[in-house]
């Protein structure tokens, strides 16, 4: 197993440091797959993660310069690590005016994400920073456990609304309630609601906008047919909603939620390079 | 107006129905009152009257005038209850605090009486939020019967003079000294923390001080953890108005000037902490 890669463009390491501040917000440990040509950042539906899951998957060579990877086998050419998103959220802060950052598997006394950063300096020879991060590496039997979520058979899918107006609403709702129902229709409407024995509180949006999806075989999905003033809705964890919200840096290109009302909210953030896909379960 | 909301089923019109252009121009002098979670709303014809109190000392009350709202209604003769401020603040600043140049939240406001919750109605940008609030029976609040007959020592200080003292008051002190008098020191703050005494001394002929009516030396203190919270008026406000009675209670006015140049006012009453003696002082 080996892994080396390095970023010299400091727009990429800019853009790479966001993306993981953005993972460091909604995971405290994930898995990071590694393959030839891109990475993910995955965390699966554990019952310890409030049954959350996550799959944001970066094109390498839109951020490294240089890459390159040798997996387990020559059959299964990928490696898996566990890591704390944090600490390499962290190891990249001191990257933001750096000439190149590189980035190394190593297992010295214990397997590690070695991270040089190569910062500027006034005389010939450079500074040094390295961070190591231990990481597990995931042993091949169990990469079953993080393959790709099948987008789920949803009632309503929709375009999200303006995420700043977004985020300040639910910031505020999250100060009232420890829930909120999110429901949507075919007609590009969306409500937030909260609702205590103090006080409720319903932001309606319209206009939204609902994707076309055709499913692979060509024939209707189950939210065809549907009556489009109908509202599909889920009752979610307002801290994780809250969480994905605050850790979106920069806007998306594309953001939206697919409803299976009672069941779960499947978001998908799409940016240039980054495509993030975050699923909140319904609460009982 | 963005949206109007009908009347009650009954035909009657509500007890109280107001809208305003800027929502911030009622959350930001609610938020100088906001040391409690809860608050009484006096309605009456010539505005609304936000009052906060704790403790059985302190009281603080903000002051929306009718003519700051696009439009007032208040039907009987006066209107009460009480509400959960924090909630009513949240709810306000549903959009956030911080708002594009150019941009702000519309509000209607609608209460259909005793028992009834508050409604409102806020918009920003073609989305709509609706809160209901629920009230609840309103409590006897104190009296400080504070009125100008009374008045033993009054200034009026400008208050940029005052902002940074208040901010950086040494919270380790138990107490906020205050000292208005004819002679020197004139006005003075003190406090009385662990890394020893501090005082702030503001002459009479300061460029700050607008007004100085001090007829007898007077020397209150006051519990700093009450006394805190004003800073928030304080911070919003151009003038402040201290006064003091033959008791030694203080009241704090302050004029705070909107973005629009609308007039509103804030004051805090408080009792003078009884747990000092005459060797003290």
């Amino acid at each position: 197993m080996r892994f080396r890669a390095k970023i010299v463009d400091l727009a990429c390491l800019n853009h790479f440091s966001r993306v993981i501040n953005t993972i460091a917000k909604l995971a405290k440990t994930c898995t990071l797959r590694l393959t030839v040509g891109k990475l993910y950042f995955i965390l699966s539906d554990k019952v310890a993660n409030g049954g959350v899951s996550m799959w944001c998957e970066l094109c390498q060579g839109n951020f490294f310069d240089e890459f390159q990877m040798e997996g387990v086998a020559a059959e299964h050419n990928e490696i898996y690590l566990e890591l704390v998103p944090e600490n390499l959220s962290r190891a990249l802060k001191t990257a933001q005016s750096a000439k190149a950052v590189k980035i190394k598997l190593t297992n010295k006394h214990c397997p590690c994400l070695r991270v040089a950063v190569e910062l500027p300096s006034l005389s010939s020879s450079s500074r040094i920073v390295t961070h190591d991060i231990p990481v597990g590496v995931i042993p091949r039997r169990l990469w079953n456990d993080f393959r790709e979520p099948s987008v789920p058979d949803f009632d309503v899918s929709i375009y999200l609304p303006v995420l700043k107006t977004m985020k300040s609403v639910v910031e505020r709702m999250k100060n009232l309630s420890n829930s909120i129902v999110i429901e949507a229709n075919l007609s590009g409407e969306m409500n937030l609601k909260i609702e205590t024995d103090l006080v409720s509180v319903t932001t309606h949006f319209k206009d939204l906008g609902n994707p076309p999806w055709a499913s692979e075989d060509g024939c209707q999905s189950s939210a065809q047919g549907r009556d489009l003033e109908s509202m599909a809705e889920a009752r979610i964890d307002i801290k994780k909603l809250q969480q994905l919200l605050a850790g979106q840096q920069v806007n998306p290109t594309k953001a939206l939620c697919n409803i299976v009302s009672k069941r779960i909210v499947h978001f998908i953030l799409l940016h240039e390079d980054v495509s993030l896909q975050y699923f909140i379960p319904a609460l009982a | 107006m963005p949206f109007s909301s009908p009347p009650p089923a009954s035909g009657e019109p509500f007890a109280l129905s107001a809208s305003l252009d800027k929502a911030r121009h009622l959350s930001s002098l609610l938020r100088a009152v906001h040391f409690q979670d809860h608050a009484t709303c006096f309605a009456t014809a010539s505005g609304l009257r936000v009052t906060v109190e704790d403790a059985k000392c302190i009281q603080a009350n903000a002051f929306i005038q009718a003519e700051i709202f696009q439009e007032f209604a208040v039907q009987e003769e006066s209107v009460v209850f009480r509400i959960n401020l924090s909630v009513l603040l949240d709810c306000l600043t549903i959009f956030g605090t911080s708002s594009l140049p150019g941009t702000s939240t519309a509000l209607r406001m609608c209460y259909r009486g005793y028992g009834y919750p508050l409604m409102l109605f806020l918009e920003e940008g073609g989305v709509v939020t609706v809160c209901k609030i629920n009230t609840q029976e309103p409590e006897e609040l104190l009296d400080f019967d504070f009125c100008s007959t009374k008045v033993v020592n009054k200034i009026i200080l400008q208050s940029e003079g005052l902002r940074e003292a208040f901010a950086e008051l040494d919270m380790t002190s138990e107490v906020l000294q205050i000292t208005m008098s004819p002679d020197k020191p004139y006005f003075r703050l003190s406090t009385f923390g662990n890394a020893g005494s501090a005082h702030l001394d503001y002459p009479r002929d300061s460029d700050l001080m607008e007004a100085f009516h001090c007829n007898q030396t007077q020397t209150n203190r006051y519990k700093i953890s009450l006394l805190k919270p004003s800073t928030k008026a304080l911070a919003l406000s151009c003038k402040v108005s201290i006064r003091t009675d033959a008791q030694g209670f203080l009241s704090l006015q302050y004029m705070i000037r909107n973005e629009d140049g609308q007039i509103c006012f804030v004051e805090y009453y408080c009792c003078p902490d009884e747990d000092i003696t005459e060797a003290e002082l």
